[in-house]
């Protein structure tokens, strides 16, 4: 006990560390968050996420198109079909989603929000720091990804989706095309089920 | 002497000896014992030094002997630097405590933190507890690098996938699984309130045994929490301890209010505060208060105390709680490589050996030849 009170009185509080630190880094040029420096100029994602429901029907008309054109994507030959068709992911998931390229879409999942958006980058929101207005802890004036997401979830018609245990970002997939990903899987699923049943 | 009457929670076998886990149990833990016999736990926050003395961390340590349960190693909360959470469990772990290891997904990737998994498992931790963790702009350190390689989901489901099927998350197999009781966090009191019952639905899936929650201040919001986790049988599969503290004073709670991340203070608790003569008092009366309509609320099996920098209160607190029901929690709990320290020890005090390699050398030959 006398150990303890004599620290005490030497050492200083984290409150007063703290609040030392906050002084110094009080300037704060705008957008210089590593969150915000990535992000782009004009997004819609919060019309996105309002529009969760007409989006998600439009993902599934959109990915079946994607899976009957897999013949073509297969003459072309995926690898080399990889740089336009990521260009174009880029420039209209970026639009709608602010999009990070992850590579691995879960937006079906997180109610139209894109979870890469979370300073934290979390896939299974939202952290326990979500400020009584709904706002994001670590940027202020940004609202909470995974409050947006559970609103859009709400509106989907397959929003339970958000109940899934997300598995961890696979690093190595950063900068590809998620849609091509998906296609590919889902024409190799297509004939592996074929295989098995003529089999 | 007569012999001493068979008492809970100690090997049968002699007292000196590890327990041995029970069939249905993750871990040798006494913290996951005392849960699933239905007694009302108690686990206590260790205040982390900011220094390199291993006294500190014993020292801060036997406040609790004798009215914890467990001892959470915190891994820099709030984004502050101290010690780490491997190293004050690798001193309590030495010294018998049932430590609870927290692992932040702030400051390390996937790799580093199976390692730490292991280590802290092979060191005697039982206990495991997966966080998030806090932003770095909450710290004393904002310029630091974010890691969160893992989200708290996905590092329980890590810790149990190696606990349970014995491998990495590669595939690669363990000789021996860490035996660990698994822990999350929860926070009943930050929004989206209607998604935080099934965010600890996810969190039960992903291999989560026992919560903890956030500070509460706030004891109606979290009687609403629990009667949608009792509807949803949340409270059936896994052990809810609630966390308390007692605030310092009214400006201090202020000031926790807009500093610290997901913490909910109503205004009627500062009113409280401030109303009192002795404000330091009042919320240690306060928290034990909290405890008392807590504790009556079905589904919680403990209390987490937080008394950050009034660690001295605790054993208090509990007494004046009665949350114990006159049980004495365990002080200190027999390691698995006691044996081994103690004979390295008996060897050192008592044997006189020589450590110079000479005659270490000289030794070993004498005894060869002997044996020949």
């Amino acid at each position: 006990m006398t150990g303890n009170d004599s620290t005490k009185t030497t050492t200083v509080t984290q409150a007063t560390l703290v609040k030392k630190t906050r002084e110094r880094l009080a300037y704060r040029p705008a957008d210089v968050s590593p969150l915000r420096r990535v992000q782009r100029r004009y997004t819609m994602r919060r019309w996105s996420v309002r529009h969760a429901r007409f989006l998600e029907w439009v993902y599934a008309r959109f990915s079946s198109l994607f899976l009957a054109l897999h013949p073509f994507w297969n003459a072309v030959g995926y690898a080399r079909a990889e740089k336009p068709v990521k260009f174009v992911e880029r420039q209209v998931k970026g639009l709608m989603f602010d999009c990070r390229m992850c590579g691995q879409c879960i937006l079906s999942s997180t109610g139209m929000s894109c979870p890469m958006n979370c300073p934290k980058q979390l896939r299974n929101g939202p952290c326990g720091g979500v400020r009584a207005n709904g706002h994001c802890e670590v940027e202020p004036d940004m609202p909470c990804v995974w409050v947006k997401a559970w609103e859009g979830a709400q509106a989907m018609r397959n929003g339970d989706a958000i109940l899934d245990v997300q598995k961890p970002v696979d690093q190595s997939l950063r900068e590809s095309s998620a849609w091509l990903r998906v296609t590919a899987r889902a024409a190799q699923e297509r004939e592996n089920a074929a295989g098995s049943s003529a089999a | 002497m007569s012999p001493r009457p068979p008492q809970i929670d100690e090997n049968p076998e002699g007292v000196d000896l590890p327990l041995e886990p029970l069939p249905g149990h993750a871990s040798r833990g006494r913290l996951e014992r005392v849960l699933r016999r239905g007694e009302f736990a108690v686990t206590a926050e260790l205040n982390p030094p900011d220094s390199a003395n291993a006294q500190d961390v014993y020292e801060r340590a036997a406040i609790f002997d004798g009215w914890v349960d467990g001892i959470n190693a915190v891994d820099a909360s709030g984004a502050n630097c101290h010690m780490s959470s491997m190293g004050i469990c690798a001193l309590l772990t030495r010294m018998g405590y049932a430590t609870i290891m927290q692992i932040a997904c702030r400051d390390r990737n996937r790799i580093a933190i199976q390692g730490d998994v292991l280590g802290a498992a092979a060191m005697g931790v039982s206990n495991i507890m997966c966080l998030t963790g806090d932003g770095v702009q909450a710290g004393d350190q904002p310029g630091a690098k974010p890691v969160f390689d893992l989200d708290c989901m996905s590092l329980l489901e890590t810790v149990r996938t190696m606990r349970d099927e014995e491998k990495f998350l590669s595939g690669r197999r363990l000789t021996t699984p860490p035996a660990v009781f698994l822990g999350a966090a929860i926070n009943p009191f930050a929004p989206p309130c209607d998604f935080r019952p099934q965010r600890l639905a996810k969190k039960i899936a992903a291999g989560a045994q026992f919560v903890q929650s956030q500070y509460c201040y706030d004891v109606p919001m979290l009687r609403e929490y629990m009667k949608r986790v009792r509807d949803m049988g949340l409270d059936e599969k896994c052990f809810i301890l609630v966390g308390v503290g007692p605030l310092a004073s009214a400006k201090t709670a202020r000031w926790i209010r807009t500093n610290v991340p997901g913490v909910h203070i109503p205004d009627a608790v500062i009113a409280r505060l401030e109303g009192a003569e002795n404000q330091k008092e009042e919320g240690k009366r306060l928290c034990i208060d909290i405890i008392n309509e807590v504790k009556e609320i079905e589904g919680v099996s403990g209390v987490h105390v937080m008394a950050y920098r009034q660690e001295e209160f605790v054993a208090e607190i509990v007494h004046d709680s009665g949350v114990l029901k006159g049980r004495r929690p365990w002080k200190r709990e027999p390691g698995l490589d006691d044996a081994l320290v103690a004979e390295r020890l008996d060897h050192i005090l008592h044997d006189n050996p020589s450590e110079r390699p000479v005659e270490m050398v000289k030794d070993a030959s004498e005894t060869s030849v002997d044996t020949n």
